[in-house]
């Protein structure tokens, strides 16, 4: 296998951009990332493009071929390849461009991840994300995509005694954190006390719980590090790359408090890398909800189970803690237009690694993991990424 | 999200009359029925046997929706839960015929026949299970 390298990074401011359309912003990331890597559109040997659900979002499938049409590329005929896996579409597309390269069967790969969610309701992007989730055996009986995670935090509180203030320092946390980052849907911070009374969605996960309804793209340049010298010296080296799945319905796992995803998928990771949790320096994780940041730092094996409504409250995972997590702003403040959001991820690693995360930099940041996950926990994806 | 009459009319066996299967190699029950037992893989290959479930179980963990999906928004707010049925599946269903706050873990309940969902006003009508506190 060749060693892969992150060459460039471009993502569009995220929120609700009702003035831009999904072709505007899958080509301004991209071309932000390309031009950033040093590339040209004939140094492009494959797109692989993350949407969990255009169809139902903008109306319109087939958008492989159409992002490489508003790119610029269809006289250039790259293969361009559609990649879904509900919420981890952005992070399998990662996945298959990284594999790509790894093979020797590309050398220089352009990845997006898109998703226009504002084009339709509230209520029609509610349901279309419950179409991660089991259609005939969840979401049928009146199951939605905030109500599953809710029963994860149910039995998490019961088991492990993780208490509401918990879940809420996680959205504290994740909003102190995006309003230093300039590409963020809330740049402002917000008390325990507005996260606590906030509106019920399903208890108990209130509004202030829950990850927003986005608009947004993000782009990435792979290149193998053999090849990338002529392009670039900003190079940040994947180091590693784990995927895994599980049943689509949450009732049918083996444990209602651990995404066995999400598990497997990093302990492949961590062995691609020759590393163990403790070796990593901070991490940007699929916190769609608050109880999801909390079973992640559990199941990526940086907490003991049961222990990551601690890891927030002790200030662990705070910017300045000892494992910091979502620097970003995660999915939580930063805003999660679903087939972004993976790759997204992979930007926020490549600019601490490179030193650019600017007021959010982890000091002497050298190993960075991402953790996005498809679903209530059916898919997962893990990257480990390092400085070179 | 509407289905289709038939990709509803395929699923009565389950939704009606709480029809499952059972893996004649490892004797492991499965809700809804499955093609292979994961357990035993091509060993269960047509050997997997149709078994009706008693619709008996537990609140293994729930939820109580106050943002519903549009054709449940008259019933907010709903507990769901996620039942430990007495066979071994684990399964999906609201609870009904006692006030939200009142659901547990560990609470003891039983399935009973209901209205689902509803196409519009005028359209069909789609039952199935619920669950109520056991007697």
């Amino acid at each position: 296998m060749r060693d892969v390298a992150v060459i460039g990074v471009g993502l569009t401011k995220f929120g609700e951009l009702w003035d831009r359309s999904f072709r505007q912003l899958i080509a301004e990331a991209g071309s932000k990332a390309i031009l950033d890597a040093g590339i040209e559109g004939k140094d492009i040997d494959a797109m692989y493009i993350g949407s969990m659900s255009s169809g139902r979002f903008i109306d319109q499938e087939h958008v492989g071929a159409l992002v490489a049409e508003v790119s610029g590329f269809s006289h250039l005929h790259i293969p361009a390849t559609r990649v879904e896996g509900a919420c981890a579409s952005g992070g399998l597309a990662i996945r298959e461009g990284y594999l790509s390269i790894a093979s020797g069967m590309h050398d220089v790969v352009v990845i997006g991840g898109i998703e226009k969610m504002n084009d339709v309701g509230g209520t029609a992007a509610t349901e279309t994300l419950a179409t991660a989730a089991d259609q005939e055996w969840e979401a049928f009986f009146g199951a939605t995509f905030p109500g599953i995670y809710a029963m994860i935090a149910t039995r998490h509180m019961h088991e492990y005694g993780t208490t509401r203030e918990e879940l809420a320092q996680v959205a504290v946390k994740n909003h102190a954190n995006g309003a230093l980052n300039p590409y963020a849907q809330y740049q402002s911070p917000i008390s325990l006390e507005s996260v606590l009374k906030a509106t019920m969605v399903a208890y108990p996960l209130g509004l202030m719980d829950c990850s927003p309804v986005s608009d947004g793209a993000a782009s990435i340049v792979l290149c193998a590090v053999d090849k990338a010298k002529k392009f670039t010296d900003k190079l940040v080296r994947i180091v590693a790359s784990g995927q895994a799945s599980d049943t689509l319905a949450l009732h049918a796992r083996r444990d209602i408090c651990t995404l066995d995803a999400t598990v497997h998928a990093s302990r492949m990771a961590y062995k691609q890398a020759k590393i163990t949790p403790k070796d990593v320096d901070f991490a940007e994780v699929h916190d769609c909800f608050t109880i999801a940041e909390i079973c992640a730092v559990e199941d990526l094996g940086f907490m003991e189970k049961g222990q990551g409504g601690k890891a927030v409250q002790q200030g662990i995972t705070t910017l300045n803690g000892s494992l910091p997590v979502n620097t970003s702003g995660g999915l939580k403040a930063k805003g999660h237009p679903v087939g972004a959001t993976g790759v997204a991820q992979v930007v926020e690693a490549t600019l601490q690694l490179r030193g650019d995360a600017g007021k959010r930099q982890v000091a002497d940041a050298k190993r960075g993991l991402t953790h996005n996950v498809g679903g209530s926990g059916a898919t997962c994806v893990v990257h480990i990424l390092e400085a070179m | 999200m509407k289905e289709g009459v038939a990709r509803f009319w395929r699923e009565i066996p389950q939704r009606y009359n709480f029809i499952g299967n059972v893996c004649s190699s490892c004797d492991r029950v499965f809700f809804p029925p499955r093609e292979a037992c994961p357990y035993c893989r091509r060993k269960s290959m047509g050997k997997m046997k149709e078994t009706k479930l008693s619709g008996r179980g537990e609140v293994v963990t729930y939820t109580v929706i106050h943002v519903g999906p549009e054709d449940f928004e008259e019933q907010v707010p709903y507990p769901i839960a996620i039942i430990q049925l007495v066979e071994g599946p684990r399964i999906t269903g609201q609870i009904v015929d006692c006030e939200p706050d009142d659901v547990r873990i560990g609470m003891k309940v039983e399935s009973t026949f209901r209205k689902i969902q509803q196409d519009g006003h005028t359209g069909a009508i789609y039952y199935g299970y619920k669950f109520k506190k056991a007697k």
